[in-house]
């Protein structure tokens, strides 16, 4: 029987030449786009040698919805709503980025209470994906129990979230000149109670993994890719700094007032799965300093920028003044004008490099964004990692990965 | 020509001063470097900047299409020095009819999907690239959505 026989493997011309290239020994097995372990729609096309991977080809494009063109349809405040779609797990860090991106554009300057939210509420973001990241990389492995606990914590997250935006994942929390609402009554005691206990839960993923010798025999010494291969592939992000590599833009590059933030960037140098574990649960620990930082030192004041022409008027202004009445009315229906001209706008998500690239000529809706994702470049390098390994193995390099097919495909 | 405000830029004096034909323009707005290179020197110029001036990152490659001006098509691509902690952007304006560009996966093996999601959005080619194919759409799909003259709404008849 052929490989083709089999459901679910339909291999396109090339691909089976490709086949009868290597010689009667190896197979080609399609792994995807609905196997559970690529987390989404990824198609891998692995070329075995009995359980050897001679060669893997990634296959994407299974969740490409055209993002990039709604954008020249849509207003820039109405872009915000976009950006939380793509990755889907980290909502705020897309919107921060895309905000940072047409606020550099118009020249807005954002108080010091958004600043910090925005720090506080991405960094919850980190966690929220590190932690989705953790339960389902784990159980891929075989370790079930870590995902009801990632989940436990993520729950609370997802609730402080809802507090502030109304919305547990597509937040759209952030919007051009600040935050969409005021932040709510209570806000700071709940934080608080979350981010006390979360070191020790921590604590406790670390006591079911790092010492765990079905886990170390699962990641350590797996899944290994070297520094250049990976800044020549594109990767970016932990798996970078599990390669020994100090790269964060939030120290290289500081945005939306990291610089006044406290916290280290953990590396470590072994470049495997092990390491890059170790690496996230660290940033865990170290975003959990900042939301703590951010939320003890919260300054007062508003929490938008003064700009009229771009930031909605208060809702008590709107029905009170004329002239707030009429602002409300040209941004609702006509949009705000951005000048001219284009920015890259770098920023560190949970899986590494986002950079929005948006153009502006002139009018209310942008000519072009394009965004950098992460997962789309550190996907590159999946071929170049799991060659040469087992096919068993081939699950916990890509879990290590931490891609997020909407960031990939947009 | 290099523009004067902009000889103070190490790294777009250092372009120039390797290949001052290369360079057409160039402005740093909102403090970021941008270069316009002729098409025909993009993989020479990234050769350069990437083993002469430490630009080790390829960080994106994308296009803006400036419909109905000509050349139509600018191609957009975002390096990143990790050692000077500096970042610099490369554009190369392409012809509207049959546009075509020399590929950089010779210098970074990461422009291969970059490359081939232009030429999928975009209908731009990339000369001596390893593997362009469509990487979004269907192999069969008709059309280059990015284009400002491909409609965003509507069915297929």
């Amino acid at each position: 029987m052929s490989d083709s026989d089999l459901p679910g493997t339909v291999l396109t011309p090339a691909e089976e030449g490709a086949q009868a290239a290597s010689g009667p020994r190896s197979m080609v097995l399609n792994m995807g786009p609905q196997h559970p372990s690529t987390h989404g729609v990824l198609r891998l096309l692995l070329e075995l040698d009995g359980e050897m991977v001679v060669s893997c080809r990634p296959d994407i494009g299974y969740l490409h919805t055209g993002i990039e063109k709604e954008f020249e349809v849509k207003h820039y405040q109405q872009g915000v709503t976009l950006t939380d779609r793509v990755d889907y797990l980290a909502p705020l860090s897309m919107n921060l980025g895309y905000c940072l991106a047409v606020e550099k554009l118009l020249g807005l300057e954002i108080p010091g209470q958004a600043q910090w939210m925005r720090v506080m509420l991405t960094e919850l973001t980190r966690l929220n994906s590190h932690l989705v990241w953790l339960g389902t990389h784990a159980m891929d492995v075989g370790a079930m129990s870590v995902f009801l606990y990632c989940f436990r914590e993520r729950e609370d997250i997802l609730r402080i979230f809802e507090m502030f935006s109304g919305q547990r994942m597509m937040t759209s929390y952030f919007r051009i000149g600040g935050l969409a609402l005021e932040p709510p009554r209570g806000w700071h005691p709940r934080v608080k109670k979350f981010i006390d206990v979360f070191p020790s839960r921590v604590d406790e993923y670390e006591d079911l993994l790092t010492n765990n010798r079905i886990w170390i025999g699962r990641t350590r010494g797996i899944g290994v890719i070297s520094l250049e291969d990976m800044l020549d592939l594109g990767v970016t992000g932990p798996m970078l700094r599990a390669a020994g590599l100090k790269i964060d833009t939030r120290k290289d590059a500081p945005y939306t007032s990291y610089e006044k933030f406290d916290f280290e960037v953990p590396t470590r140098t072994e470049s495997d799965v092990f390491a890059r574990y170790q690496v996230r649960v660290e940033e865990m620990r170290q975003s959990a300093r900042i939301v703590t930082q951010a939320m003890e030192g919260m300054p007062a004041g508003p929490w938008k920028a003064d700009a009229p022409h771009v930031v909605l008027p208060d809702r008590e202004k709107m029905k009170t003044q004329m002239e707030a009445l009429i602002y409300h009315f040209k941004i609702v229906t006509e949009g705000f004008r951005v000048p001219e001209g284009e920015v890259y706008q770098v920023i560190e998500s949970p899986r590494g490099e986002l950079g929005f690239y948006v153009v502006s000529d002139g009018t209310a809706k942008p000519y072009r964004v394009h965004m950098r994702t992460p997962s789309f470049g550190n996907l590159q390098a999946t071929g170049r990692m799991v060659e040469g390994s087992l096919i068993a193995d081939v699950i916990a390099s890509i879990g290590s990965m931490d891609f997020v097919l909407g960031d990939t495909d947009r | 020509m290099l523009p004067d405000n902009l000889r103070d830029r190490a790294v777009a004096a250092a372009v120039a001063a390797f290949d001052a034909d290369a360079v057409t323009g160039g402005n740093d707005a909102h403090d970021e470097l941008t270069l316009e290179i002729a098409p025909a020197k993009i993989a020479s110029i990234c050769g350069f900047l990437k083993y002469d001036q430490g630009f080790v990152r390829l960080s994106t490659v994308t296009a803006v299409d400036r419909y109905p001006a000509e050349p139509r098509f600018e191609v957009v691509y975002h390096l990143h020095s990790i050692q000077r902690n500096e970042r610099v952007r490369l554009k190369c304006r392409v012809r509207g009819e049959d546009p075509v560009i020399e590929s950089v996966t010779s210098v970074w093996r990461s422009a291969n999907w970059y490359e081939r999601e232009v030429f999928d959005l975009f209908g731009i080619r990339f000369t001596n690239h390893p593997d362009l194919r469509r990487i979004m759409l269907p192999d069969d799909w008709e059309g280059h959505p990015l284009r400002k003259d491909y409609p965003v709404t509507g069915s297929r008849v």
